[in-house]
Parts: C-alpha cells; sequence; structure tokens
C-alpha cells in the first residue's frame, strides 16, 4: 500500500534532524495559525499564490530562495564545525552517512533552490519592466514555473523528515549512485526534486526568451536592450540549451535505478564516464547560467550609481554572447584526471582559458565605467566592488585549474572549493545582493536601510576571506574535498580560521535579515515616491514604485540605449497622460499550484514506490492540465477610468514630492 | 604575553600564511619527485601570468572608486563619455596575449606531463597494479609477485608505472607530494607514471569521494632505498599470505581502517579478474568483447555464442 514508506523511514534517533523538523513544523504552525488569526488566506491565495504578475512571482522566487539559503547555510555551518572539531583525530559530532547528506544537500540547495530562484526571482521582476512589456509572454506558464520550483524544495526538504537524502555528492556520479551503492531513497529523492524543479526552470527559460525577443517596446532594438536584459537573454537560451541534457541524464540514471537498466552501472555495458559528460554539459552551462545575469546587475548598478554611461557597451553584449557560447564547449575540464589523452585534456584546458578574455573585458569595462564618473558608495556598489576584487582572484585560480598539469594536483582539493565559492559567493551572491538592494525598492515602494546594509556586506565580505582563503591553503596542503574527518592538527588550525570566517557570514546573514525587518519597520521614512529613487537609468524606473499591476499605462517609445535617463535629459520625465485607454491583462489562475501540488506527490509516490498513488497523481496531472485549456475566461480589460485614477495618484505623490 | 595576545598573534600568523607559498606544510608545494616538481613550476608560472592583470585590475578597482567617489568633486566627471578604442584595443589584447602564452605552456606541459606518458630514466620502471577497493587500496607488484594492503612502497629514484582500476565506485588515487592523481574506475584501467627523487613517507590518499568509508582511505607512500625496498619485498614474501580468488574477494567486502596487510604469493589472475569484473565469477568483460567481435567463417558477427567458461 504504502511501497517502502513504513515508520522506520522517519530519523527519531537523530537528535539533530528531530529538532530542526521540529522547529519547521512549528514554524509553519505558526505561519498558519497567524494567516487564519489575521484572515490572510484569502488574500494570499488570490493575490499571491495564484498570481500571474511577473513582479509578485519574482518576489516569491526570491523569498524561496531567502528561506533556502538559510537551509542551505545551515548545512555549511554543520560542515565547517564537523571539519573543525574532526580533525584532531576524533569522530566529530555527524557520522559519515549524515555528513555525506549534508554535503549533498549544501550543494543541491544552494545551486538549485537558492541561486537559480534568486536569479530567475529577478529576471522575472526587472526584465519586463526594463523592455517596457505588460508582463512575461506567457503569465501562467510563469506561475507553473516558480511552483514547480517549490514543489521539487518541499520535496528537497521532506527527506529531511521522511527517509534520507543522497549521500553521493552534489552531482551524483554513478556508479555511487546507482542501486548497487545506493540502495536508499536518497538518489530518488535528488532525481525527481531536480526533474520537477528542472521543468519549472526550462519553462521560465522558454517564457523569459519569448518575452525578450517578442515583447520590447517599440524602439528597442537588440543593441538598445538593457545590459541586466541581454545577460537574461542569454543566460536563459543556455537553460533551454542545458537544462534538458540534465533531464535526459537524471532519466538515465532513474532507468537503471528503477528497470535495472545498464545506462551507468559498472556491468552490462554501462558507462560512467558517460555520466561525468552528460552532467557537466549541463553543469558547466549552469555556472554560467547563474553568473551571466549578475553581471548584467553589476553593469546597472554601476552606471546608475556612477552617474554615467556604461562604458563599451558593444563590448559588453559581445563579451557576453561568446561566454554563452564558450561555455557549451569547457566541461571536460572538470575531468582532466579521468585520463583522456594529452590533446583532448589540452584542448579543453585552453577553451577554459578562453572564456576568460571576455570576462575580463568586462571587469575593465566597469572600471571604466566608474572612470570619470561620480560613484555613490551605496550597498548596491560595495557589493559590486567587493565583487571587482573577489571575483577577479577567483578568476585567477580558476584559469590556474584549467591548466592541466596544475588540475591533477588541485583537482578535488579544497583549493578546488575554495575556487568555486570564490566565484559563486564573488559573484553570483554578491551579484544578487546587489541587485536584491537595488530594485527592492521598485518591488515594496521604499528603500532598504543603507547602514545595515553596509555592516551585511562588511560582514559577508570579510567572512568570506576568512572561510575560503585556509581552504586555499588547504589544497595546497593535499587536504580534499567531502572529507568527515581527518587526523592533522596543522590542517585543524586552518579549519578553526575557516569556522570564524563562517560564523561571520553568519552575522552578514542575520544583518540582512535585520535590514529587511528594520526596514519594513521604517517604511514610511525610507519611501520612495518617486519610483526613481537612484536616478535610474532603464525603464523599469519609469513607473511607480511599486509598479501598478499593468507596469505601464502607455506602452513607452524608446530613442536610446539608457532609455529612461535620455526621456529625463530630454525633459520628457513621467507625465499624466490626457487620456488613458482600457489595459488587456491576464486573469489569476490556481491551476499552477494545483499542477505542482500534483507533481509533489508524483514525485513523492515514485520515490517511495508508491504505484498506485503514482499513476493516479500522474492521471491527476493530465486531467488539470487539460482541464485548464478549457478555461476560457483568462483575460480581462481594465477600464479606463481605473487606469487614469491609478495613474492620477501616483502623479500627485510625485508633484508632493517636487513641492 | 597575555595568553589571548599570542592567540592572537597565532591566529594572525596562519592568515598569513597562505601569502607566504614556501614551507613543509605545503605538500604540493614541496614534491618530491619531477611530476611534482614540474606541477609546482607550472601552478607558479600560471599565477605568476595571471598576476599581470589581477594586480592591475585590483589596484584599479579601488584607486577609481576611490578617485571617482561622489564626494570628490575636484575628479573629472564626463557622464556621456562611454567608448574609446584604446582603452578597448587594450583590454581585449592584453587579455589575449597572455591567454596565448598561458595556452602555449598549456599544450607543452599537458603533452609533457600526460599522466600516461613513462618517465625517462636509465632504471626500468617499477611495474605496480593499484585496485581501489571499498575503502582500502590494494597494491600488487606483478613483476615481483607481492602485494600490500593500505601501504605502496616505492624505490627512490626509481620511476613507477601504475595501472589503476576498481572494485565498485570511482575512486581517486593521490600522493600529493608525488604529484598528479587520477581516477580509478571499474571495468576500466587509467594509467599513472611517478617517481620519488628522495626517501621518506608519504601521505597517500583518495580525492575522489567513494562513500561512507571515504575519509580513512588513507595510505602510506613509502620511498626507500634499493636495499630497504628488496626488504620490504622479502618481508612480503615472507608474510605466508597468499593473494588469490578466495583472498581478493574477502578483501572486496567493504570495511573500514584496514590495518596495512602483506601478500607474498600473488596469483596474477586476480588483477585481470578485478578489471574485467570477473572476480566473481561472471563473463570477464575482455572475453565478452572478444566474443561480441567474433566472426564466423563467412565472416558475419557471432551475436549469439555463449562465452567461454572462465575458471577459478
Amino acid at each position: 500500500m504504502f511501497g517502502k514508506l513504513t515508520l522506520d523511514a522517519i530519523p527519531y534517533h537523530e537528535p539533530i534532524i528531530m529538532v530542526t523538523v521540529a522547529g519547521i513544523i512549528a514554524g509553519g504552525l505558526a505561519v498558519v495559525a497567524g494567516l487564519t488569526y489575521f484572515r490572510l488566506w484569502k488574500p494570499l491565495w488570490s493575490q499571491w499564490l495564484t498570481s500571474v504578475d511577473h513582479k509578485n512571482i519574482g518576489i516569491m522566487y526570491v523569498l524561496l530562495a531567502m528561506v533556502m539559503l538559510l537551509r542551505g547555510f545551515a548545512d555549511a555551518l554543520m560542515m565547517r564545525s564537523q571539519q573543525m572539531l574532526a580533525s584532531t583525530g576524533g569522530p566529530g559530532y555527524l557520522p559519515p552517512e549524515h555528513y555525506d547528506q549534508i554535503f549533498t544537500a549544501h550543494g543541491v540547495i544552494m545551486i538549485f533552490f537558492m541561486a537559480m530562484p534568486f536569479i530567475v526571482g529577478l529576471m522575472n521582476l526587472v526584465v519586463p519592466l526594463q523592455i517596457g512589456a505588460r508582463d512575461v509572454a506567457f503569465p501562467y506558464l510563469n506561475n507553473l514555473s516558480f511552483w514547480l520550483t517549490a514543489a521539487g524544495a518541499v520535496l528537497i526538504n521532506v527527506s529531511l523528515a521522511v527517509g534520507e537524502f543522497a549521500r553521493t555528492g552534489w552531482l551524483a556520479f554513478p556508479p555511487l549512485s546507482e542501486l548497487a551503492y545506493s540502495p536508499g531513497v536518497g538518489v530518488d529523492y535528488y532525481i525527481w526534486s531536480l526533474q520537477i524543479s528542472g521543468l519549472g526552470t526550462l519553462l521560465a527559460g522558454v517564457n523569459m526568451i519569448t518575452t525578450i525577443l517578442k515583447m520590447r517596446a517599440p524602439g528597442m532594438t537588440m543593441m538598445r536592450l538593457p545590459i541586466f536584459t541581454w545577460t537574461t537573454l542569454c543566460a536563459n537560451m543556455l537553460i533551454v540549451a542545458a537544462f534538458p541534457i540534465l533531464t535526459a541524464t537524471l532519466a538515465m540514471l532513474s532507468l537503471d535505478r528503477y528497470l535495472g537498466m545498464h545506462f551507468f552501472t559498472n556491468d552490462g555495458g554501462g558507462n560512467q564516464m558517460m555520466y561525468l559528460n552528460l552532467i557537466w554539459a549541463w553543469g558547466h552551462p549552469e555556472v554560467y547560467i547563474l553568473i551571466l545575469p549578475c553581471f548584467g546587475m553589476f553593469s546597472e548598478v554601476v552606471a546608475t550609481f556612477s552617474k554615467k554611461r556604461l562604458f563599451g557597451y558593444k563590448s559588453m553584449v559581445y563579451a557576453t554572447v561568446c561566454i554563452t557560447i564558450l561555455s557549451f564547449m569547457v566541461w571536460l575540464h572538470h575531468f582532466f584526471t579521468m585520463g583522456s589523452g594529452a590533446n583532448v585534456n589540452a584542448f579543453f584546458g585552453i577553451t577554459t582559458m578562453i572564456i576568460s578574455i571576455p570576462t575580463g573585458v568586462k571587469i575593465f569595462n566597469w572600471l571604466f565605467t566608474m572612470y570619470r564618473g561620480r560613484v555613490q558608495m551605496t550597498p548596491p556598489v560595495l557589493w559590486t566592488l567587493g565583487f571587482l576584487v573577489t571575483f577577479t582572484i577567483g578568476g585567477m585560480t580558476g584559469v590556474l585549474t584549467a591548466v592541466p598539469p596544475a588540475d591533477f594536483v588541485l583537482h578535488n582539493s579544497l583549493f578546488l572549493i575554495a575556487h568555486f565559492h570564490n566565484v559563486i559567493i564573488g559573484g553570483v551572491v554578491f551579484g544578487c545582493m546587489a541587485g536584491f538592494n537595488y530594485w527592492f525598492p521598485k518591488a515594496f515602494g521604499f528603500k532598504l536601510d543603507e547602514r545595515l546594509g553596509k555592516i551585511s556586506f562588511w560582514c559577508w565580505l570579510v567572512g568570506f576571506y576568512l572561510a575560503f582563503m585556509p581552504l586555499y591553503a588547504l589544497g595546497l596542503m593535499g587536504m580534499t574535498r567531502r572529507m568527515n574527518h581527518v587526523d592533522n592538527p596543522l590542517w585543524h588550525v586552518y579549519l578553526q580560521v575557516a569556522m570564524v570566517g563562517a560564523a561571520i557570514i553568519l552575522l552578514g546573514i542575520v544583518t540582512q535579515i535585520a535590514q529587511i525587518a528594520v526596514s519594513i519597520q521604517n517604511r514610511k521614512a525610507l519611501a520612495d515616491h518617486t519610483g526613481d529613487p537612484w536616478d535610474g537609468r532603464t525603464l523599469e524606473w519609469a513607473v511607480a514604485s511599486p509598479p501598478p499591476f499593468y507596469n505601464f499605462a502607455r506602452t513607452p517609445v524608446v530613442h536610446g540605449r539608457d532609455a529612461f535617463w535620455e526621456e529625463k535629459q530630454a525633459g520628457r520625465g513621467p507625465a499624466p497622460l490626457p487620456n488613458y485607454a482600457e489595459i488587456h491583462m491576464p486573469r489569476n489562475t490556481g491551476t499552477g499550484v494545483i499542477l505542482s501540488a500534483i507533481a509533489a506527490v508524483l514525485g513523492f509516490a515514485l520515490i517511495w514506490h508508491i504505484w498506485w498513488l503514482a499513476i493516479a497523481s500522474l492521471a491527476a496531472a493530465v486531467v488539470a492540465a487539460i482541464g485548464h485549456s478549457f478555461n476560457e475566461n483568462r483575460d480581462y480589460y481594465v477600464p479606463s477610468d481605473v487606469v487614469a485614477r491609478t495613474e492620477g495618484a501616483y502623479f500627485e505623490q510625485l508633484k508632493a514630492q517636487e513641492i | 604575553m597575555p595568553l589571548f595576545l599570542r592567540r592572537a598573534a597565532r591566529a594572525l600568523a596562519i592568515i598569513a600564511a597562505p601569502l607566504s607559498l614556501s614551507g613543509c606544510d605545503y605538500a604540493l608545494m614541496d614534491p618530491t619527485g619531477p611530476i611534482g616538481a614540474e606541477e609546482k613550476s607550472i601552478i607558479l608560472l600560471a599565477t605568476g601570468l595571471m598576476l599581470i592583470v589581477v594586480v592591475p585590475v585590483i589596484a584599479m578597482t579601488f584607486a577609481f572608486a576611490w578617485r571617482y567617489r561622489a564626494g570628490n568633486k575636484a575628479a573629472d566627471y564626463q557622464p556621456d563619455w562611454e567608448h574609446s578604442n584604446t582603452i578597448e584595443a587594450v583590454v581585449w589584447l592584453v587579455p589575449c596575449l597572455i591567454i596565448v602564452a598561458l595556452g602555449y605552456v598549456t599544450w607543452v606541459s599537458t603533452h609533457k606531463l600526460d599522466p600516461y606518458r613513462p618517465i625517462a630514466s636509465d632504471k626500468k620502471a617499477v611495474e605496480v597494479q593499484v585496485v581501489s577497493l571499498d575503502w582500502k587500496w590494494l597494491f600488487i607488484y606483478p613483476e615481483l609477485k607481492v602485494a600490500s594492503v593500505n601501504e605502496l612502497a616505492l624505490p627512490a629514484g626509481t620511476p613507477v608505472k601504475f595501472h589503476l582500476t576498481s572494485s565498485s565506485v570511482m575512486n581517486a588515487f593521490f600522493v600529493p607530494q608525488l604529484g598528479s592523481m587520477v581516477y580509478t574506475m571499474a571495468g576500466m584501467e587509467t594509467q599513472l607514471s611517478l617517481q620519488a627523487d628522495r626517501t621518506g613517507d608519504f601521505l597517500g590518499l583518495s580525492s575522489n569521494f567513494s562513500g561512507d568509508g571515504f575519509s580513512d582511505m588513507t595510505f602510506l607512500a613509502r620511498s626507500m632505498s634499493d636495499d630497504d625496498f628488496n626488504a620490504w619485498v622479502e618481508h612480503a614474501r615472507g608474510s605466508g599470505h597468499a593473494l588469490n580468488a578466495a583472498s581478493y574477494a574477502k578483501l572486496a567486502k567493504p570495511s573500514e581502517r584496514d590495518a596495512v596487510a602483506y601478500f607474498g604469493d600473488v596469483d596474477p589472475k586476480v588483477y585481470h579478474d578485478a578489471l574485467n569484473k570477473c572476480a566473481d565469477g561472471a563473463t570477464c568483460v575482455d572475453d565478452q568483447m572478444a566474443m561480441n567481435a567474433a566472426r564466423d567463417a563467412f565472416g558475419n558477427p557471432v551475436l549469439c555464442a555463449y562465452p567461454p567458461v572462465r575458471g577459478h
């Protein structure tokens, strides 16, 4: 009846897990109680969960990312403390079977459920506004994409309380991830949470490409696209090209595990090397999916706060496109030590180095944007400066490991761990934080507290260097990744320093939460009545903060690269129109939530081999999807007087501000 | 000096330590053989080449951010300045030139340090067959007909040719002070050439996660004089243990923190069967492949032949 699922699947004997689960359940109950007490269920459902408004979906994505950041960071703290405590010969407090799940979950959560939703959320929030569109091309699909990602996140967190998570490392290399060596449900949780969220990501990619290619305001030619939109376009091209590889690879792994096939097994003609090639053919573009939009965010931030045009726009675009194409030609550098011939290794080493050229050009372009500018040291700028220094160092160690003979001794060492945290924290996390501080007033109508923002930045920056510089040193000492315990007093000291660094990053995260809380408290004083708090350059600043649900009362016409800036320079800032037309808008729908909930149940049923439930939920999903296609009440017109009233309120605010 | 000051001084010293890449604590910077030594010099050369760009970038970040801070009204301000052919040419060309230089170094060194390439030497290389097991290392010396678990003996100054495979999951064979690592994979063989130039005991480990017992999958690589090496071989021969199908099957069972063990009588089939996935009596991969390639008298592939039964 319940497949492999029995009461023994709940890890009662693990106090750490049980306390965490109790905390999650208590927190969840508190939220449910709060929603019920304040009668918020209905507005939550009708205005948020079922919303097809790209801004609301973007905010939900970012919220998911922040919650998952806490989960992933808790894993990081446990890893750091375990390695510190267990480096002088003792066993520490996390036995291997638990520790192995933690480092796997840390990687999976941080990449798939922290970084990805953060990036996709900011893209969703900003891109339609930047190109002067009403919404994305497929609003309902956008809602479905978000909920599929959320369903994957739910499954991965269920694995904490019911069963176990994979103990294989974040890419689940076979044969370790095959049934013979991982007979539990951990790898199945891994497979189905990534398959469900991966589907969401792929659909989001299709949506975003269509939006950018088809829905730009008149006059916005490709060479007038804001750089963030350009990088979003390239990142989503990568999503659409790369995620099917992940889906296919995991599908083959599931065929091995569920139907006894031999794609990657040791016997029966299986080949584990094929899995490594396939997973990295997705995995390397994936890191560019994360970093390219961040490059875009830094470009927006640095130009806006330097009060200057972006230096070398065309170079920036060409560099972005170069990186997009090259990112598919370097995957083998993840396993130079597999024993490929010298020609193959040298080829992939050199293609990897070539990527550093367009990346270097971008860095110089940001520097020369500041040059002859007026740089305001706001939190987004601090994150950008921190990025420029940190990412350059990370890029250098990256090119170093791209030299195969260097990689022969650095591969899989803590040097490698330090390198990719150097570029992912220094690039992606710093980028997301810059973007978060920069666009927060647009989303919510008030700025974030600057002082706490700066404190948070300094904690992150100092914490990062203390946490990861010792890891570079440990790598040069020969310490490999994923060690549960070692006995080495020298390494122990470095691991202690790294722990201190992680604790300082924790302070940074706590300060960030405080920053949000304090800013909500002081929202009146921090309010942005103009819609343009930073004297911005692109179209998202041409509307109120938060923007009306229809974004633009009339589709803007674009005359130059920094569309809004040029309008302001020409004395054509936001102004009321003599009359307003009615606006065609999509209706909210609950289908995305329902389909994703069914998908989560389907995943759970497949993980535990509850076949009747799997069949039933698959059938329910098909029925719900087809049912939705019969719903013809999908759109409506906003009457012109509603538009006039909304716009009138904004312009009154603006006028009051000018006086 | 009060304790906390001493602690602070120690912490500072540790933070500063990565900046000074000397000292014997850094295994990769203290290589003991030609492969490791070349890899060290490539790491230093590549880092030096990249610093040509990295140092100016970091300096410019600080300099520009300070010089063009909003408060400094004395600085030049040109809000519409967005292009300069000279700067564009420099920022594209300088990284290109560095990558050309680094690419050349990469091409040459990757061929020179190809793990499969034998090390040039007057001395004949010692053959070692390596099998990674859950969770221990088996080293077989086919020419000397001895074997050991979790201890690798090497004659100093003599090249060693490794043939590596795995009995189950993927691992990576790595002795940081000797140089290159390489994966071990079931059903497949990788090769590696290393040499220790001086005597000493060096830490060896698996550098690819392989499951619960991974952290203790370490071994000692003992580089010794020729006399000591011969004595080591004699000691192994006198151990009285035989490495054959039965003792291999016992060894292949998952276990952790295995003590060092020696085998004096080695059945040459053990490595062959481990590599060809037939230690458990299954059809050997090489036989299967020979069979798949077999042709009948008319030159057509034989698809449905039964495999020859291998005796153990």
